[in-house]
């Protein structure tokens, strides 16, 4: 059920389908998923999980050499009626639980924050109102972490925006209880300088439902590993992705979605268009599906569409299946490129350039932007793809 | 009356490091409601012709002039010829993932006619041209010459000129890689367009096959990069029992 195919245009696109009774995801990380950040080696860049990011642009965050200053970041959280919101200690045992750190980075930020944010939506409340929690880069240096929990049959829909400049190392975690269904944005519209680490763990309980979008724009460098686990059968997971890397920027999402539970689904959709001089997006998705995990069905897919020369694609899928008792298991890679011939196709049909690239761009994404289902965060994303778009041919 | 005139057109292209001149002095006048046939041997630059006139940034214009109702075509962008009336049907459409064919239409019928057409009529027109064209409705949810076969890709091509209706038409080799039948849909697509007497059409053609369903006004004979000969239909007799063997002899094939 594989496929991968790949125009190579400064793009490279590796995929395998793994059936192994060696765990090639764990043995690709240097070391063992950890909390203390003195169990991970400073990266020295050629390691299997750092060697596609540029370790200079990380400002300190992987060296133990950045050190939180008091204007790292703004909080702000708007969260609807019958949200507990908190902030906690280190101790709180609700820290934690939806995965360890799996890179020095994460280690870091888990070691270096302070207080933690806990949102908690109580069991069997439906929200109508999103969450909204609006972190704001005010230039300095920070490190953060965030709970995010729903009790059994709790239905919520949060968005994370991060705007403004700062070098921010921050973990969230998502705990999904019994038929929960949880919706996550998280916006990357950073500033150009601004550096961005972080793991997102998902704990998807028994028949849950856990549906991420990230999307990111913005920043210098934003690197971010988005990962699943299940606690109980029945769970679904939907991770999808889009981003806009522009000239310069380096942008990595590095997914794991782990089917250690018996009949759980996945499912990956992550989309990118780059253009300009050094644009780089790396897309890393690992499935593995462990032997207890009969009845697993999973689909992964990343796209990538080059629109100008200058710009590269790192895409690598990884499956790896432990148990042939499953219901399917899929992987796709494509890059392709909006090229010469595309354009002067849709120009000789009287389409001016800026609104054929629009064209293009825009159904490449349409899909993915249709589904996140919060009107205010698909029009900006629009409005923000279009603007990415003014800026390249202007 | 929408007038085409190209003057002493020399075309040049890059290739393996070196600059080679295709075009040779073209001298054509096409006039609305017109058909010419320009017929030749492969490599004689009839395709370039079409592809220069359309705007295609591989080509440099060297020399001459091509003018539409006296405005001169070479000054204009690729969007700005075919918003001036120029079409080209390309022999090798290319594909556009992600970008529907009804999006596409519409986008371009907006373009071209300066405005987007009312929705209801515009859903209209477009099934009952592709009804005539022997398209299946669920066509126009594909993405543009994605997965089209060498049949659909034409008829793709003639649904746009039938709804673009644009003054002068040049149709590159559109009936190379066709069947029969599809040879005689994409003809009577074309035939509805000239019939209109609004449009000048510049057939280009290796095969006389096509000239049975379309028939021109004025046959070229296209070799080394100029018009050898222009004549009536009956030239296109000539070509059919004689072949281009007269016009190619001497080396001067390109």
């Amino acid at each position: 059920m594989a496929e991968a195919q790949n125009i190579p245009v400064g793009s490279t696109t590796a995929g395998q389908i793994a059936v192994a009774a060696e765990s090639t995801v764990a043995t690709r990380m240097s070391a063992p998923a950890s909390f203390d950040v003195a169990d991970f080696p400073v990266p020295h860049g050629r390691e299997e999980e750092w060697r596609f990011t540029p370790l200079e642009r990380l400002r300190g965050l992987h060296d133990g050499t950045a050190a939180a200053t008091g204007d790292g970041v703004k909080v702000d959280i708007d969260a609807p009626e019958g949200v507990v919101v908190e902030t906690v200690g280190r101790d709180d045992a609700r820290i934690g639980r939806a995965g360890a750190p799996v890179d020095r980075v994460a280690a870091q930020a888990y070691s270096a924050f302070e207080k933690a944010g806990v949102l908690t939506v109580p069991k069997e409340t439906v929200l109508t109102e999103p969450i909204r929690i609006a972190v704001h880069g005010e230039g300095g240096t920070a490190y953060a972490h965030q709970v995010v929990e729903l009790g059994a049959f709790a239905e919520a829909v949060v968005v994370i925006d991060h705007t403004g400049d700062a070098v921010l190392a921050a973990n969230v975690d998502y705990v999904l209880g019994d038929g929960a269904k949880l919706t996550v944005v998280s916006v990357q519209d950073w500033d150009d300088k601004a550096v961005h680490v972080g793991q997102h763990n998902a704990l998807v309980g028994r028949d849950a439902t856990f549906k991420s979008f990230v999307v990111t724009f913005g920043g210098d460098l934003v690197r971010l590993h988005p990962r699943v686990a299940y606690a109980g059968p029945g769970g679904e997971a939907e991770l999808f992705g889009l981003y806009f890397t522009d000239q310069g920027q380096h942008q990595e999402h590095r997914l794991l979605v782990d089917h250690n539970i018996p009949h759980c689904k996945s499912n990956v959709v992550y989309k990118g268009a780059l253009q300009g001089d050094d644009a780089h997006a790396v897309w890393i998705g690992d499935v593995l599906i462990e032997a207890a995990a009969e009845g697993t069905d999973t689909y992964e897919m990343n796209r990538n569409l080059v629109l100008t020369d200058g710009a590269r694609v790192d895409s690598v899928p990884n499956l790896e299946i432990e148990t042939g008792e499953i219901v399917g298991a899929g992987h796709a890679s494509a890059t392709g490129r909006f090229d010469d011939e595309q354009l002067f196709y849709l120009m000789a049909r009287g389409i001016p350039e800026i609104d054929a690239r629009r064209l293009v761009v825009r159904g490449f994404f349409a899909e993915l932007v249709q589904q996140i289902g919060v009107a205010d965060i698909e029009e900006r994303l629009i409005a923000k793809i279009e603007e990415e778009l003014e800026a390249s041919v202007g | 009356m929408a007038t085409l005139e190209i003057r002493d057109l020399h075309v040049t292209v890059e290739a393996d490091n070196a600059t080679k001149e295709i075009l040779k002095g073209v001298d054509l006048t096409v006039k609305q409601g017109e058909t010419h046939a320009i017929m030749g041997p492969n490599g004689s630059g009839k395709s370039t012709l079409a592809y220069s006139l359309a705007g295609h940034p591989k080509y440099t214009i060297t020399g001459g002039t091509v003018t539409l109702d006296g405005e001169d075509v070479l000054e204009m962008s690729v969007d700005e010829r075919a918003r001036a009336g120029l079409f080209l049907a390309m022999q090798y459409p290319v594909e556009v993932p992600g970008v529907s064919v009804s999006n596409f239409l519409r986008t371009s019928a907006t373009a071209v006619r300066g405005e987007a057409p009312k929705l209801r009529h515009w859903v209209k027109e477009v099934r009952e041209t592709m009804e005539r064209l022997n398209m299946d409705p669920s066509f126009a949810e594909r993405n543009v010459n994605e997965g089209f076969s060498g049949g659909e890709k034409k008829r793709h091509e003639i649904l746009q000129l039938e709804l673009l209706k644009p003054k002068i038409a040049i149709l590159d080799e559109t009936d190379s890689g066709l069947d029969v039948d599809a040879l005689r849909v994409v003809s009577e697509g074309v035939n509805r367009v000239r019939e209109t007497g609004e449009v000048g059409t510049l057939l280009i053609t290796h095969y006389t096959r096509i000239l049975r369903y379309i028939k021109p006004d004025h046959v070229h004979v296209f070799a080394g990069g100029r018009i050898a000969e222009s004549g009536g239909a009956e030239l296109a007799d000539k070509l059919e029992a004689e072949g281009y063997e007269a016009y190619t002899k001497g080396g001067a094939s390109e």
